[in-house]
């Protein structure tokens, strides 16, 4: 799925969209409160263009769901401005704002066929018999639920009713579809399968898709861009590509896939790198992403599959002691100790000739100063 | 799966070779029967204290052997009487001797009592002839015409054919306003006597009315507690029982006070005009005092169940319609509503049925159009100590009750109601 859309162009339009205002979906210095003690969301600016999938990824509590819902009209945002291609929406009510949405627990109307629940958003939009019918046997067939419109939702398997409920978001054909953890319920085979199935309607049709997550991958494979959020703030908005290798901060590089920390102290700086001096007395090299200046603590991030063996000649070279080995088929997990940290991990691939490690062995390890990003404490 | 094989006839085998269904149906049977242990004491209380006094009391509706019994002789020869012609001597001598008999084991009340139903002014009959049983000769027709003239009377004879029946629809027919001939024909009683149709419609109006207004009412304010914050709803949902912890005399009485004559309620109209001061609005022992008290009574029986199935309807489902573009109102009546329909079912059965049985309120409040069939009842019990027509009543009323919860189940089905 990766082939889908290239990432650059559409990071390209991303920022424009947010400086030009010709966003489909846009919030401006958005707040939250519901309490009137706590901001839930603090000051959201986000822009979408028209077609983009765009996932909210973050732990629970962080405002995901909150924002979904200023979006939707469930709730009003307390400060700030909501734009629907370029329309300010935030005094409009849900039911005008024709935004297509999917619920966690899918919310079929449990008194009604899946045809009558499918049905149900054009009757409201009166309209007729014949092409009512159409539209619903035609949405139902896009989700392979052709067979099932006379059944109650109660008779479903869960799949099937994510499916129905995927159709009836879709049938009143919204530009914008709003999905709240719409998988969270599901099996992993079968949410995989979804997540494609999802992801092709998006490409097919072309609608503009918020997707709420919890599930790191889900947002990796499915997504155009990725906003993580937590604590109400959107940390890092990007690529997922960008997002993996590219963090902006260490709560990101943190959230998102495994990652080694090492703490240290700034002690020069050269253009974009860094030199910063480690506990054990050795100092080493990094990109400066977003750490302080001279003299203040910074916090390191090195993927584990960046990270070499052997070569002590090599920039940022190092002495590393094997503590554990998991054989994980096409790759082994190494925990080491480097640089004091006891939980450092290097993942060796099961190459041929790949070097064979002992446990209580000591190695040479190194990795490039631009894999090792120099972030926030 | 070696250790399982099937078989055409027994299915699927176990391991020990026993059919795995019989296997089944004995690891089954020693649960079940752990659980009926567990209810037979409570199993026992109802069928002791609840069904086997429910049946005595109903089978004397249509069974009263008070004449047949203790008129041995005479019972006989007037059911093969064919209620029209002459009585004949053999006729009056064993009634001459029934009545000795019944005289000396002083059983004649009972038959006089029984006879009187039938045909008013027929008990001092009895007792006089009775007394004087004993001197009668033969032959015996005219001796007993002599006692009394109302021997000649062939309605006395119709009266003691009817009485002699044990098993008999009497009561039934009576409980309905319909008289049931010595012939075995119904009759429908005079317009001034027809007063039990007339109370059962009253009742059923009443009830009817006050779970409809149990619905109106008591719908906007399960909605509100559904929707609250737990903790408020709380505070409200102990507001809605706090009737219950008071008794039901001291809310009867409640509302005495406030809709009497001199009551509060009167007092405001007057203070604002609505009504004359010598002319005030008669709230009370009247059809309306008993409609506005027991509404109020049984209210919360309407409230808690509409509050615990509207507890469990998620908001998405109304966030869902809204957000397909449905108004407010259309979100409500298609998605929302037909979701709390199992909750206005069994609140409205179970308010319905406490309606048409209610008691004290009726008698407290209802004075003379607001009395109801189970005042009637009482009095039957307690002033009349006619049993046999209270159970007949009691009896058409649990038909009636049946009714409705047949027709309920038809229209909505009964499995689709939730109680919590
Ligand atoms: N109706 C509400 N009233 C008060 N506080 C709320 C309400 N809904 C959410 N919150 C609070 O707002 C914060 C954000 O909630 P939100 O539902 O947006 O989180 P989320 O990111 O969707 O989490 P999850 O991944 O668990 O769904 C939480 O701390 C939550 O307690
Ligand atoms: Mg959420």
């Amino acid at each position: 799925m990766r082939e889908i859309f290239c990432a650059d162009d559409l990071g390209e339009f991303g920022l424009n969209a947010a400086t030009s205002g010709s966003a489909f979906v846009e919030f401006d210095r958005v707040q939250k409160s519901y309490d009137g003690e706590v901001l839930v969301v603090k000051d959201l600016n986000l822009a979408m263009p028209k077609g983009e999938f765009l996932t909210m990824l973050g732990p629970s509590g962080s405002g995901k769901t909150t924002c979904l819902m200023m979006l939707a009209g469930f709730e009003t945002a307390t400060h700030g401005e909501i734009r629907l291609d370029g329309r300010e929406i935030n005094n409009i009510p849900p039911h005008k704002r024709g935004i297509g949405m999917v619920f966690q627990n899918y919310a079929l109307f449990p008194h009604m066929t899946v045809a009558e629940n499918l049905s149900f958003p054009l009757e409201v939009r009166k309209m007729g018999k014949s092409e009512r019918e159409a539209k619903v046997k035609h949405a139902l067939d896009m989700v392979q639920m052709g067979e099932f419109g006379n059944r109650r939702p109660a008779q479903l398997s869960g799949g099937q009713q994510q499916r129905v409920a995927l159709a009836r978001a879709l049938v009143f054909d919204p530009e914008l579809v709003l999905m709240d953890e719409p998988l969270g319920a599901l099996d992993k085979q079968l949410r995989e399968h979804m997540q494609y199935e999802i992801k092709a309607l998006h490409d097919r049709l072309g609608i503009t898709v918020v997707y709420v997550t919890h599930d790191q991958s889900e947002a990796l494979t499915m997504s155009d861009r990725v906003a993580v959020f937590n604590d109400g703030v959107i940390q890092q908005l990007a690529p997922p590509e960008d997002l993996y290798e590219r963090p902006d901060n260490s709560f990101v590089a943190q959230f998102i896939g495994e990652n080694n920390k090492l703490t240290g102290k700034i002690i020069g700086r050269n253009n974009d790198k860094v030199q910063v001096s480690l506990a054990d007395g050795s100092s080493i090299e990094a990109l400066a992403v977003n750490c302080g200046g001279e003299g203040e603590e910074t916090l390191m991030s090195i993927r584990p599959e960046r990270v070499v063996l052997g070569d002590d000649t090599a920039q940022n070279a190092t002495k590393a002691k094997v503590l554990e080995l998991i054989y994980l088929g096409d790759h082994i997990r190494c925990r080491m100790n480097v640089h004091g940290n006891e939980d450092f991990i290097v993942k060796v691939a099961n190459s041929a000739g790949h070097t064979h490690l002992k446990k209580g062995e000591e190695t040479t390890i190194s990795w490039l100063p631009e894999d090792c990003r120099a972030l926030d404490i | 799966m070696s250790e399982t094989a099937t078989n055409p006839t027994d299915g699927v085998i176990a391991v020990d070779g026993t059919p795995l269904k019989r296997k089944l149906a004995r690891a089954l049977f020693r649960s079940r029967v752990r659980a009926f242990g567990l209810v037979v004491p409570l199993l026992l209380m109802i069928i002791l204290a609840f069904l086997v006094p429910i049946i005595v009391f109903l089978t004397q509706a249509v069974y009263n052997n008070s004449f047949e019994r203790y008129m041995p002789s005479v019972s006989p020869m007037l059911a093969a009487w064919d209620a029209e012609s002459e009585p004949t001597e053999e006729m009056f001598a064993a009634l001459a001797a029934d009545l000795v008999i019944t005289k000396n084991n002083k059983n004649i009340g009972k038959v006089a009592t029984r006879v009187n139903r039938e045909l008013s002014g027929t008990r001092s009959l009895f007792t006089k002839s009775a007394r004087k049983a004993k001197k009668l000769e033969a032959p015996f027709k005219e001796a007993l015409i002599d006692v009394d003239k109302k021997w000649a009377n062939i309605a006395t004879w119709q009266a003691m054919k009817i009485s002699e029946k044990s098993l008999t629809p009497a009561y039934l027919a009576n409980a309905v306003d319909l008289n049931y001939e010595a012939d075995g024909s119904y009759t429908v009683k005079d317009e001034d006597r027809r007063i039990h149709i007339k109370l059962f419609l009253r009742t059923l109006q009443i009830s009817i009315f006050v779970t409809l207004a149990g619905v109106i009412l008591g719908y906007p304010v399960a909605f509100l507690l559904s929707t609250l914050p737990v903790r408020t709803s709380n505070l409200l949902l102990i507001l809605v029982l706090l009737p219950f912890w008071t008794s039901l005399l001291v809310r009867t009485t409640a509302w005495i006070a406030v809709l009497q004559g001199q009551g509060v309620l009167n007092d405001l109209f007057v203070v604002f005009g609505l009504a004359a001061d010598d002319d005030r609005f008669s709230l009370i022992y009247n059809k309306t005092g008993t409609l506005i008290s027991m509404t109020h009574i049984l209210l919360p029986f309407m409230i808690l169940p509409l509050y615990s199935v509207m507890k469990t309807i998620p908001v998405s489902y109304v966030r869902a319609a809204k957000s397909m573009g449905a108004t407010n109102w259309t979100a409500f009546w298609r998605v929302y509503f037909p979701q709390t329909i199992p909750g206005i079912g069994a609140g409205g059965i179970l308010v319905f049925i406490l309606a048409i049985s209610f008691y004290i309120t009726p008698a407290l409040v209802g004075g003379q159009n607001g009395t109801m069939i189970s005042n009637f009842i009482d009095f039957h019990m307690r002033s009349s100590l006619n049993w046999s027509l209270a159970a007949a009543m009691g009896m058409v009323l649990l038909v009636i009750v049946l009714f409705f919860y047949w027709l309920y189940d038809r229209i909505v089905g009964i499995d689709n109601m939730k109680l919590g």
